[in-house]
């Protein structure tokens, strides 16, 4: 596969816009993974689809499918930050489920709770149509480092 | 791993409906093509077959982590009904995951994972992904799961 990964690294920081990367990866496009901002914040997306659920008979979302927005989120937000200068890579992720996550589209806000040279460490919560009750939190640790 | 291990190898029958039962109930689980290809009281061996669709970095062809997490959870949650026999309803509380090496192109994942305590209420969950040695983790998994029913 010939993609510029670097090219399209320069323009999601340069636009603080991760769409451009996400739709290079396979990945993102067969999960439904997207990205929008909501008053400057850039939020992860997950739209809800048959292929994503964990338990039919709730139904309800599949857990590996929430980590996937949650460490996918915490990625993007270092990405698009100035200070970053290398494609983040997950050293570790550390998951709370707190509620099932129903058939519904599911967002999940950021907090870049450290930014080091060599490590960064993001806070996120996925929700859906509430903030205030979050179905999955993380904490997850990304090297910066080459 | 014990000794004891050929001992409590469950029967070819019972893998069989273990890897339907993850593909029937599970959409997700089939649309990643995971299989189970090994069960033992308390342990199974899932595989995640490499595929196109599950690239994380196009420029290495590595998987997502995220189908990793799914195929982690998922192994996670079977090691559990496989220490405790049967089927039963569980929920996730918690999952870290520690990533040592990227999964390389065209490499499958089998993801060991081992249920090591189970209480009336909680059951413990520890794993390793790996593509062809198991002392070569792609990536190390802890979990705890409540029990439903």
């Amino acid at each position: 596969m010939s993609v510029d990964l670097a090219a399209l690294l320069a323009r999601a920081r340069e636009t603080g816009d991760a769409s451009v990367l996400l739709d290079a990866i396979p990945y993102a496009q067969f999960l439904g993974l997207g990205m929008k901002r909501e008053g400057g914040v850039p939020l992860g997306v997950l739209r809800f689809g048959e292929h994503l659920v964990g338990d039919a008979s709730i139904p309800a979302l599949h857990g590996g499918t929430l980590a996937a927005l949650l460490e996918s989120t915490a990625i993007m937000a270092v990405m698009v930050d100035p200070a970053t200068t290398t494609m983040p890579r997950t050293i570790t992720i550390t998951i709370d489920y707190l509620r099932s996550g129903r058939a519904m589209d599911t967002l999940c806000r950021p907090r870049i709770v450290r930014q080091g040279r060599r490590v960064a460490v993001v806070a996120v919560e996925a929700y859906q149509d509430d903030p205030e009750k979050p179905v999955a939190t993380a904490v997850v640790h990304l090297l910066v480092a080459d | 791993m014990s000794g004891n291990d050929d001992e409590d190898e469950y029967s070819p029958e019972m893998l069989a409906r273990m890897s339907g039962m993850i593909r029937d109930f599970v959409p997700h689980n089939a649309a990643l093509g995971l299989d189970v290809i090994r069960v033992s009281r308390g342990h199974v061996w899932v595989r995640l077959p490499y595929a196109e669709k599950l690239v994380g970095n196009p420029a290495t062809g590595a998987l997502h982590g995220g189908a990793m997490s799914s195929a982690m959870d998922a192994a996670a949650g079977l090691a559990v009904m496989a220490r405790i026999g049967r089927p039963g309803s569980i929920a996730t509380l918690d999952l870290r995951i520690d990533y040592m090496r990227a999964a390389l192109r065209g490499q499958d994942v089998v993801v060991r994972a081992d249920c090591y305590k189970v209480t009336r209420h909680v059951c413990f969950v520890r794993g390793v992904a790996y593509t062809t040695d198991e002392n070569d983790a792609v990536a190390s998994l802890s979990a705890t799961f409540a029990r439903k029913s």
